[in-house]
């Protein structure tokens, strides 16, 4: 006797304490396994591309704040990156430096609460989210030294960054910078070896490295998927080139993966913070450039980063005008959702959300 | 560094197999004819020595004549990029083969652009408005649009 | 001195002896037992304070923050608070919910544990050369009474899920009845290892057979008691019930005002009643030195509350297929061999010496790490993604 059933349709979102934001996923489950998946997004979408061509050049740096509201700091940098490319305005070398020093500590931040984060879906009800949560206070707190904000900073400009690191910056970073590496290696010990973390993740939304760069997925996604391509060594900017800095990679492509490549980015970008803190030289922070930057006629450039969630990139085409004929933003956490489908099909609900919280999507990136 | 592709070199490279796809060869990108995308694509995929495998962004630009798609492409393999681009003129029902057999990752983009500028890609397995809903009037990042609020309807607020 | 020690006792033989010659013996002992529920009833509730209050704090701590500090000194009213804003909340049930249902699912969770609170010996006391236990009603067949009754809560579960007339309630309400009904059967074999030292069913029996405490004589069977407790009470690792990161509270999403505050209730009162039923099977109970013997349950009470809470601080939590495969295929295996090797030396020291318990706990441990040697190739199942043919998400 042939049962009938039906596949039961539910609605994750908007309002989900999981979905990192407001989107909406309509899931067909079977039971528990899910059978079809349709991601909704949009809700959060401000026309920040039809808003920037209204705006000059130094206005749209705000705009690009609320991008990725979580890591304010690498939006600007990306914009501003493409900025100069279009002008062919050049910052001085202490404005690079500080550039990457503020963008690496943005990674950091952003690391931790992409792992706080990833373990409460898991479970671990808010305890390794607030020892994350505790770092990343003390960096907002130096942010908040340099540019008044812990949010939406609009520290950086087209030619350099707004104001010079303050007196107060560099104990702050010195008394982080010592005890951050033993911080992380708590993280490690509580949750790195934990036998229910690993029964949860470990070969659990797995993605292969084809299909990763078939599907133009990037940053820590790609990277656990075992394709050593980051951009701060592949078409290195600013002073990257003069860095030194390991990519760590993953080798299964899982959730689990993911969490220890962030970490190990964490390490790597204290790395790079350390590099920043001894080399910096001394001089202005930003170039003497009109304040209406004007591109030539016809221009267009395409300036990307890696930031924390994968390849920021600016595409931006000048009409010779004060504001940019088209801003084009391409965002890491839209297109990395591009797989979902592919890595959700045929698990269960629980693990829908740990493979979602492991994307590290962030929703004002994705809906711009 | 990744080494851009100069589009001279890159028309040359490519004419050799595709004659007729090159409309026009600048200095960082190459002019394709749209009806020979698809191929060009697979070309540019698998070819040897350019192999691009990485589809790093599609955009739509809207140049009021025409509309103009751009795709930034990167090898990871070798580590060079280069910039095709291909253009649809007049404003009505501007259409587009889809590259989403050949790199998946323009997926949501290539919907994004039909959302936001109008233009359909033909061949997509699944184009819909994406940011925007079913049944908003117009594409709002053409030059053009104009916002008129008596017609927005908004489907949460329907009975 | 002795009165402190004796003052339960010396009061219930006051209240009967006084009333006796009045209303008769039958009257007398029905007021005794009134009083003794009313007392009871009222110390679980005001323990369900305590607890509230005392997991917020500590779980805090844990946290690297100060829990709830502003209401009341030290933030001592905060349960209060937390009572009086459920009680004032308006009750909303959902428009498609099966009435009936839905109203009595609260009440049906919250009534079994009360019951429970009936056998569970408070302390002891004697008064004129008599031994009273604090206890409403010393049954001989205690502890069988108590698992028999906190079964009665699953149903509720599953009643409270399926009316709510929400597809997330109805996930909960499955998880639920997959959980609670696997982990009974764990939990009761746990038990039979201890009665059989025991030799009786009855709570207090079981505390007085504690010379030395069944945690020691019966570690194995502790381990498989606590952690089915732990997933009968829905607490983390196995509160994927009402995983708050997955299905927004699982099976009382719907509920709210005092509907709510019951299901609350209910939960905090079952910690507190097995913490007690903890106590009493494996921690010696009452007994202790110097203090009175209420007190020392009190203190273990409290001492194994604090376990839970230190263990739903650190562990993230588990799948439901990983959480069945554990009952059946870890716990089960492990409570048999439990009951085997305490029958075989039932058989031979019937007295249960004390060298027993070392040798207890070396057979524990060997039998722990067997299974999870074993159970490692079956514990990661390799759950491959099923290549489904995609049914379009339609409608």
């Amino acid at each position: 006797m042939a049962l009938k059933s039906q596949p039961i349709i539910v609605n994750i979102g908007p309002q989900h304490p999981s979905t990192h934001g407001v989107f909406r996923l309509r899931v067909a489950f079977d039971g528990e396994v899910v059978q079809d998946v349709e991601p909704i997004f949009g809700y959060l979408h401000r026309g920040s591309e039809k808003l920037a061509e209204e705006r000059t050049y130094t206005q749209i740096v705000t705009l690009t704040d609320r991008l990725d509201y979580l890591a304010s700091m690498t939006n600007n940098q990306a914009y501003v990156l493409a900025v100069e490319k279009l002008a062919g305005i050049e910052p001085p070398e202490r404005a690079k430096y500080v550039r990457v020093l503020i963008a690496e500590l943005m990674r950091i931040a952003s690391h931790l609460m992409a792992t706080g984060f990833f373990i409460n879906d898991i479970g671990a009800f808010a305890t390794p989210l607030m020892y994350c949560f505790r770092e990343r206070e003390k960096i907002l707190d130096m942010f908040e030294m340099c540019c008044g904000a812990r949010i939406t900073y609009n520290y950086m400009r087209v030619g350099g960054v707004s104001h010079d690191l303050p007196e107060e910056f560099y104990p702050a970073l010195r008394s982080f910078m010592a005890e951050m590496p033993a911080r992380i290696d708590e993280y490690e010990e509580l949750l790195t070896e934990n036998e229910i973390l690993v029964a949860r993740t470990k070969n659990v939304g797995v993605i292969s490295p084809e299909k990763a760069i078939n599907c133009s997925i990037s940053g820590p996604v790609l990277r656990a998927s075992g394709v050593k391509w980051d951009l701060r060594k592949a078409d290195p900017y600013e002073v990257y080139d003069q860095m030194q800095f390991d990519i760590p990679t993953g080798a299964a492509g899982d959730c689990y993966d993911r969490y220890k490549v962030r970490i190990e980015e964490m390490r790597q970008s204290l790395r790079i913070v350390r590099q920043c803190m001894d080399r910096m030289p001394s001089g202005p922070v930003l170039a003497r450039a009109p304040s209406l930057v004007r591109a030539p006629v016809g221009a267009e450039a395409y300036g990307h980063i890696e930031s924390p969630k994968g390849e920021l990139g600016f595409y931006l085409v000048s009409d010779g005008g004060i504001s940019p004929y088209r801003c084009k933003i391409r965002s890491p956490s839209y297109i990395n959702l591009t797989a979902l489908r592919d890595m959700l099909l045929g698990w269960k609900l629980a693990d829908l959300i740990v493979i979602f919280g492991s994307i590290d999507i962030n929703m004002g990136e994705v809906d711009r | 560094m990744t080494r851009p592709w100069q589009g001279q070199d890159l028309a040359r490279a490519i004419s050799g197999k595709l004659p007729e796809a090159v409309a026009e060869a600048r200095d960082n990108a190459v002019c394709v004819k749209a009806p020979a995308l698809l191929d060009m694509a697979r070309l540019l995929r698998d070819g040897p020595g350019l192999e691009f495998d990485y589809l790093a962004s599609v955009t739509g630009v809207d140049y009021i004549d025409f509309f103009e798609v751009v795709y930034h492409l990167v090898s990871t393999k070798h580590n060079h990029s280069c910039i095709i681009k291909t253009r649809v003129l007049g404003r009505d029902e501007p259409v587009v083969p889809s590259i989403v057999p050949v790199w998946q990752g323009a997926d949501l983009q290539e919907r994004e652009v039909y959302d936001l500028l109008g233009i359909r890609f033909e061949g997509h397995p699944n184009l819909k408005r994406v940011l925007l809903w079913e049944g908003f009037p117009g594409h709002p990042l053409r030059r053009d649009f104009i916002l008129d609020r008596e017609k927005v309807e908004y489907p949460y607020l329907r009975g | 001195m002795d009165i402190i020690y004796n003052i339960f006792a010396i009061l219930e033989k006051g209240i009967v002896d006084g009333l006796t010659p009045s209303l008769g013996a039958a009257v007398a002992l029905a007021v005794m037992a009134f009083i003794k529920v009313f007392l009871v009833a009222n110390v679980g509730l005001i323990m369900v304070m305590v607890f509230i209050y005392m997991e917020r704090r500590v779980l805090g701590r844990f946290q690297v923050r100060i829990g709830p500090n502003r209401v009341g000194p030290g933030g001592i009213l905060q349960p209060l608070a937390d009572a009086v804003k459920i009680m004032i909340k308006e009750d909303i049930v959902p428009k498609a919910a099966d009435r009936l249902i839905f109203n009595l699912a609260p009440v049906m969770v919250f009534v079994p544990v009360m019951l429970v609170f009936a056998v569970i010996p408070f302390g002891v006391g004697v008064a004129g050369g008599q031994k009273y236990y604090m206890s409403v009603a010393d049954l001989d067949i205690g502890i069988l009474y108590v698992l028999a009754v906190t079964s009665l809560g699953e149903i509720a579960v599953l009643m409270a899920g399926w009316s709510s007339n929400n597809k997330f309630a109805l996930f909960g309400a499955m998880r639920a009845a997959a959980q609670l009904v696997s982990y009974e059967v764990p939990l009761v074999l746990a038990v039979v290892g201890v009665v059989i030292v025991a030799g009786s069913l009855s709570l207090t029996k079981i505390v007085e057979a504690q010379a030395v405490p069944f945690i020691f004589m019966q570690p194995l069977g502790f381990v498989i008691f606590i952690t089915a407790v732990s997933a009968e009470l829905n607490r983390t690792p196995f509160d994927l019930l009402e995983a708050e990161s997955e299905l927004v509270t699982g099976y009382h999403v719907e509920y709210s005002g005092m509907k709510f505050g019951m299901f609350y209730l209910a939960e905090y009162l079952s910690a507190f009643a097995f913490s007690a039923i903890i106590s009493t099977l494996f921690l010696g109970g009452w007994q202790g030195p110097i203090l009175p013997s209420y007190v020392w349950l009190l203190i273990k009470i409290l001492f194994v509350f604090f376990v839970f809470i230190w263990v739903r601080a650190t562990l993230p939590r588990v799948r439901i297929d990983q959480v069945m495969a554990l009952a059946w295929k870890f716990l089960l295996p492990l409570a048999l061999i439990n009951i085997g090797v305490t029958a075989v030396e039932a058989l031979l020291w019937p007295t249960f010496p004390w060298f027993l318990a070392p040798v207890n706990i070396v057979i524990g441990v060997l039998a722990v790490w067997a299974m999870a040697a074993a159970f490692r190739s079956v514990w990661e199942p390799q759950w491959k993604p099923a290549r489904l043919a995609a049914t379009p998400v339609g409608g």
